[in-house]
């Protein structure tokens, strides 16, 4: 449909123009996958086993870096008006913004991770498994991201206060996909993990557009 | 005046906007109470008062942004049939507020392009809107680069580029100069000739024939 793809157009567009906020992310990323080593020490068998998890936690973090910029924007600049008499409803436009969120930063965070996690010793063969969890994850950091920028909406200086809310919603997929990493580093059969991933992230692209819709609409009261 | 009363604009067919027994109010303030007016094709209403007595308040009431405490706002069609009040704004209102919405680092036409899409304007109507409002000199600039003025000349051009029948606008003639306003001023007659309604809230008096209507001051 016509609409759906001129708001993804102008969503991408946004996220990539003005200042590259995707390289930032990852440029966010790789700092912190390069503090651990300072800060827990360089010994190799301190930072191995946690590799999985600290890459996950890096990508949490990272991914919360451009969630302000969703709705807050728009709402400060009235854009966030002319969405709401468009032609899709607000539920359409916010799951529309959560998925161009995820192609214009989850992606590229996705393509970060085995990065991040080969630096602090993860085996290499876990790979092509580190981008994939990130990618899956990244689907549900971006909904569930993009429910906390529509609560924290209206309350002034709303970035700390989304870190605040989106943090807890961010710890089932961390679980999930640190787990699978670390169980398929131990030889054992990652799916399970990766299935509830998958079943977080479905449950988020579910509820985060109606409950977003839902904050949206009080906030342009 | 000369209507014709079966004519659409844009993507429905919007009529008539009818607002009954009306009250808003702001957090604890009541702005106003019992407030009702109609308005059908080719007129316009100016709502006047001071500042702070509810225009704007009432405007985004009428484009759904804000529940009011009670009253009802409903829309018409042909026949005087009632519109389903969801799809009578996603295709029949245009909201000019105090914020044009415009992105500071994207240049003016991407904005354009993107609201009008948005909107439904179509090419022909686009490419009007443009000579109309001289923008083709401004669509090549980022947007925070043009004055207020400039941005509300752009935000005039969607409204021409995107056909919809209730224009709601909130002191659309402040950022203009005298050139601008008399473009405007023929703008709304064009719309209100062709069938359209507008509610303005306004200090200055509306360019074109409108009833007023006085929202008071503060209570």
């Amino acid at each position: 449909m016509r609409a759906v793809r001129v708001l993804f157009g102008r969503e991408l567009s946004l996220a990539w123009g003005g200042g590259g906020g995707p390289l930032l992310a990852c440029g966010f990323m790789l700092c912190l996958t390069a503090i651990l080593p300072l800060a827990a020490g360089g010994d190799p068998r301190v930072l191995a086993p946690a590799a999985s998890g600290a890459s996950w936690m890096a990508l949490a973090l990272a991914s919360l870096l451009s969630l302000e910029r969703l709705f807050e924007r728009d709402l400060e600049d009235g854009a966030l008006d002319l969405l709401a008499l468009g032609p899709l409803p607000l539920e359409a436009t916010v799951a529309i913004k959560a998925l161009a969120q995820w192609l214009a930063t989850g992606l590229p965070l996705a393509l970060t991770a085995p990065v991040a996690a080969l630096a602090l010793g993860q085996p290499v063969h876990l790979i092509g498994l580190t981008a994939l969890a990130a990618a899956i994850g990244g689907l549900g950091f971006a909904f569930t991201g993009a429910l906390g920028a529509a609560l924290a909406l209206g309350a002034r200086r709303g970035g700390l206060l989304i870190a605040v809310v989106v943090l807890p919603l961010f710890i089932p997929p961390v679980v999930f996909g640190a787990g699978a990493l670390t169980r398929a580093a131990n030889a054992q059969d990652p799916l399970s993990a990766l299935a509830l991933l998958a079943a977080y992230v479905l449950f988020a692209i579910v509820i985060a557009p109606v409950a977003g819709a839902a904050a949206i609409r009080n906030a342009q009261g | 005046m000369d209507i014709e009363k079966g004519s659409q604009i844009g993507g429905i067919m919007l009529t008539a906007v009818e607002i009954k027994d009306l009250s808003l109010s702001r957090g604890e303030r009541v702005l106003f109470q019992g407030l009702s007016l109609r308005l059908s094709a080719g007129e316009a209403v100016a709502l006047t008062g001071a500042n702070g007595a509810g225009k704007t308040s009432l405007l985004r009431a009428v484009a759904g942004f804000i529940r009011p405490d009670s009253g009802a706002i409903t829309f018409g069609g042909a026949d005087d049939e009632a519109l389903d009040s969801e799809a009578a704004r996603r295709d029949g209102v245009h909201l000019l507020g105090h914020l044009e919405g415009l992105k500071p680092t994207r240049t003016a036409r991407q904005e354009f392009e993107f609201q009008t899409d948005w909107l439904g304007g179509a090419g022909a109507a686009r490419e009007a809107a443009i000579a109309r409002l001289a923008l083709t000199p401004l669509l090549d600039l980022e947007t925070r680069k043009l004055s207020a003025g400039q941005k509300r000349r752009l935000s005039l051009a969607r409204l021409v580029a995107a056909p919809r029948a209730l224009w709601l606008l909130d002191e659309p003639l402040a950022p203009l100069d005298e050139r601008w306003r008399a473009v405007a001023a023929e703008l709304m007659a064009a719309h209100l000739a062709s069938g359209g309604m507008i509610l303005a809230a306004v200090h200055d008096p509306l360019p074109v024939p409108a009833r007023a209507l006085d929202l008071g001051g503060l209570s």
